[in-house]
């Protein structure tokens, strides 16, 4: 497989150009810090994370050791304006989102009118006819979203998948700043970054405002996990403990007369909102999977009676599915009036015959994914396939087309990453996270960067090796660059005629 | 608080406590065994078995009583729970339930302390023993040392609570076995007896010149003996454990409101040590008497369960 070209968001369409005039910086201290340097930081901000115990595990792995997701040393970086369009976008998809599981739930007007075919929602095993009806407070239903995001160029960002029920990596995001502070404090006095660190504050306002009701002393909030065996589980703690309240399992709470309750030293406490990583199957045995034993038994009816918040709410994952997200940008413009200002990347379902047909045609071209596959397993990456992989792929699109997408390879853009040989352009993809409580909709300045560490791979995720970067997102009202002694002590000034 | 988080502090403070016991054990015992003038071999390593209450998964495990046999079992044997690997195995996943509860420094700790066994399936020679028990002995000092650092909030109470429970029974347990290894049948004390191993207790406990300081009649069993019971200098006595203990209980009823049995049972049981002397303890029965402490031992770690529900 020859190398597409792809834009380097450092340095710009072709590798041998100078960087972007705006990271210009950037690029001289890549230039002038030497592979060592970087690899020796690099590998004390990989001892920290593991000390910290910042693991996770691969589920079906039979090496059972916790592993840390590799952590690369450059950051990538957004510009102040492509952010705040970047933004723009974003807040307009969730709102959409939360639009649309409301309607989904309620009225349904999306379906009375045609846009979405009726089957795809109601004949959906991810749509929850259990909770049709029930409405959260203030009607938020996802009050956090990781948008995945891949860019194509300066200005060409689309829209990969959204994740709306328990959308993870949030931890990294700051671990990674903070690690980044530490080892590179020259880049900072550099360029004027927007701080990421109070998320935690803004998550726990997020919650309190959606709170049904307020205890004495404010409402009681608690992030449910379903335990320390879970892969995302140190992201559970570390939330919970930059929040400042409970991290509860489901044996700590009970729920009686439709209150749910907390099991302390003292006696009850009553819970006002919970912050469940729990996915739905697992969260009532009463309602959802009887076999669970994560779940709450009577938590939904706690839920439908109004006496607790559950953010995010039960029944998002209609929004997470791949075939949902086809039409996105009809579901977009159905509930805001007006056109996606963040496009799709163009899908093809296989449950329409003439889309299956193309792709049928094209597998060596195109990337298969399943409609409620995450993680990056059950994917096909045509390019890359193996002639077996490509046919055992066609054999399953034609057993159970309505099963699987597809979509156009797509030439990913790149960002220097420290390699075994040195610095190296690697493919990237981007989750921001999107807060939606009853004070509105934002967005956290910075997110998570996906590296892929294979040179060509276009898969990002960490249970398939991918690594991490740390996100800048430069502050918009003032020079990119400080006019003050530069890094390497060369004082040559850079103007930025933008 | 919630019941389930007290509950793991607790056990999290026992298990790093009895680690850090462990590896000082294997520790002095090497020493004894290796650097007196004659070697103490297999019965300084059954004894160390006998303290740390291995003496059965040992026979089942079927090694010899040598010092690379017995150091292996217990250190880095997984298939019984008085290994050092699996009591810091325990603190990790009790750590790992609660992280909240815990500052990141006092976590990082019990995640080095667990990281030096990571990949480590050999125990080498003496000197490679010798560097495994200091590091794990770093690395509890390490803990303790963060837990001290940390807010002086419930969770830092119950840790406190584990760790003192555990250092009375462990204090308990090694006087008694040793005591008995030193002392065959019809003996009495301050007869015929090994300094080595009376040293050897007081390596356990950390105590070599504490003793100097506070008895300055030599090394004689009787005095080992009322350092171990009733000295309140020594926080590893049984009488410091046993009024840490009230303390500690008394800090937590102020802080919750829960305030019941255990503090009943700890206070009587600290009042009673207080009023102890070794001497008469030793003229009327040690082993009796340390057996009935281990007993009573275990009732208060009882009551503490159910004041607090651990459930």
């Amino acid at each position: 497989m020859g190398k597409r070209p792809a834009f380097d968001e450092i340095m710009g369409m072709d590798g041998d150009t100078p960087p972007r005039p705006a990271l210009a910086a950037l690029g001289r201290w890549l230039e002038e810090t030497p592979d060592d340097e970087l690899r020796r930081r690099q590998e004390a901000a990989e001892t920290t994370f593991r000390q910290l115990g910042i693991t996770f595990a691969v589920y079906g792995d039979t090496d059972t050791r916790e592993r840390i997701i590799p952590f690369d040393i450059v950051p990538r970086v957004f510009l102040a304006d492509e952010w705040s369009r970047l933004s723009e976008g974003l807040v307009q998809r969730v709102e959409a989102i939360n639009a649309f599981l409301d309607d989904i739930y309620g009225e349904r007007r999306i379906l009375k009118d045609g846009v979405l075919p009726e089957d795809l929602i109601l004949g959906n095993p991810q749509f929850r006819p259990e909770i049709a009806g029930m409405r959260p407070p203030h009607g938020i239903w996802a009050h956090i979203c990781g948008i995945d995001l891949v860019r194509t160029g300066p200005d060409e960002f689309y829209v990969l998948e959204d994740n709306a029920r328990t959308p993870s990596g949030v931890s990294y995001m700051l671990e990674n700043r903070e690690a980044m502070v530490r080892l590179c404090p020259e880049l900072f006095r550099e360029y004027r970054v927007e701080p990421v660190d109070s998320y935690p504050d803004r998550l726990l306002e997020t919650m309190k405002s959606v709170a049904p009701r307020g205890g004495a002393s404010g409402p009681v909030c608690v992030v449910l996990t379903p335990g320390h065996y879970n892969s995302a589980y140190y992201e559970h703690s570390f939330l919970a403990d930059s929040m400042g309240i409970e991290l509860v399992e489901a044996a700590d709470l009970v729920v009686d007369d439709d209150i749910v309750w907390m099991r302390t030293i003292a006696g009850r406490v009553r819970v006002d909102v919970i912050y469940r990583r729990v996915d739905d199957d697992y969260l009532d045995p009463l309602v959802f999977r009887a076999d669970s034993m994560l779940g709450v038994p009577g938590l939904i009816a706690a839920y439908a009676a109004g006496n607790v918040a559950i953010i995010n709410a039960p029944g998002n994952g209609i929004a997470d599915d791949k075939a949902i997200y086809s039409y996105m940008p009809e579901i977009v413009r159905f509930y805001s009036g007006g056109e996606a200002k963040l496009p799709n990347v163009e899908t093809w379902r296989c449950r329409e015959p003439q889309a299956l047909r193309y792709v049928l045609d094209h597998l060596d071209e195109v990337v298969v994914k399943l409609v409620d596959g995450s993680g990056g397993y059950g994917m096909l990456v045509g390019p890359t396939a193996s002639r077996a992989e490509i046919e055992a792929f066609r054999a399953a699109l034609i057993a159970e087309p309505h099963r699987y997408i597809a979509q156009p390879t797509l030439a990913l853009s790149t960002v220097p990453t420290l390699a075994d040989s040195g610095l190296s352009p690697r493919h990237v993809d981007f989750r921001p996270f999107v807060l939606s409580g009853s004070k509105g909709v934002q967005v956290v300045p910075g997110g998570l960067t996906r590296v892929a560490l294979k040179e060509g791979s276009l898969v990002v995720n960490s249970s398939q090796g991918g690594g991490t970067k740390d996100s800048f997102v430069l502050m918009a009202d003032s020079p990119y660059q400080r006019q003050t002694q530069t890094m390497g002590g060369m004082t040559q000034a850079q103007g930025f005629g933008v | 608080m919630l019941s389930r988080t007290a509950s793991s502090l607790y056990w999290l403070g026992r298990y790093i406590e009895r680690a850090d016991f462990f590896a000082r054990l294997i520790e002095a015992t090497v020493r004894l065994d290796v650097m007196s003038s004659r070697p103490a071999g297999e019965v300084a390593w059954s004894s160390a078995l006998a303290v740390t209450d291995t003496e059965a998964d040992f026979a089942a495990h079927g090694g010899e009583l040598t010092q690379s046999d017995v150091v292996r079992f217990l250190t880095l044997d997984t298939s019984h729970g008085g290994s050092v690997i699996r009591c810091l195995d325990r603190a990790r996943n009790n750590a790992k339930a609660v992280r909240t509860a815990l500052s990141r420094e006092a976590w990082t700790a019990i995640n080095r302390a667990w990281l030096v066994f990571e990949n480590r399936h050999r125990i080498g020679e003496t000197q490679a023993t010798l560097s495994l028990v200091e590091a794990v002995k770093n690395e509890t000092r390490g803990f303790e040392g963060a837990v001290h650092q940390m807010l002086r909030n419930q969770s830092h109470w119950f840790i406190r609570l584990g760790q003192a429970v555990e250092r009375a029974d462990n204090s308990a347990r090694l006087l008694d076995v040793k005591y008995h290894i030193l002392l065959p049948e019809g003996e009495t004390v301050g007869g015929v007896v090994d300094r080595d191993q009376w040293t050897t207790i007081l390596q356990t406990v950390s105590a070599v010149t504490a003793y100097r300081w506070l008895y300055s009649d030599g090394l004689t069993p009787a005095n080992v003996i009322d350092l171990l019971i009733a000295s309140r200098e020594l926080p590893r006595s049984l009488v410091a454990s046993s009024e840490i203990t009230v303390d500690i209980l008394g800090l937590l009823a102020e802080r919750t409101g829960s305030h019941g049995e255990a503090d009943r049972m700890a206070r009587m049981r600290a009042a009673r040590l207080g009023r102890t002397r070794s001497g008469e303890v030793i003229a009327s029965g040690l082993h009796q008497y340390l057996q009935a402490f281990i007993r009573e031992n275990g009732q208060l770690h009882e009551a503490i369960g159910r004041q607090f529900r651990f459930v």
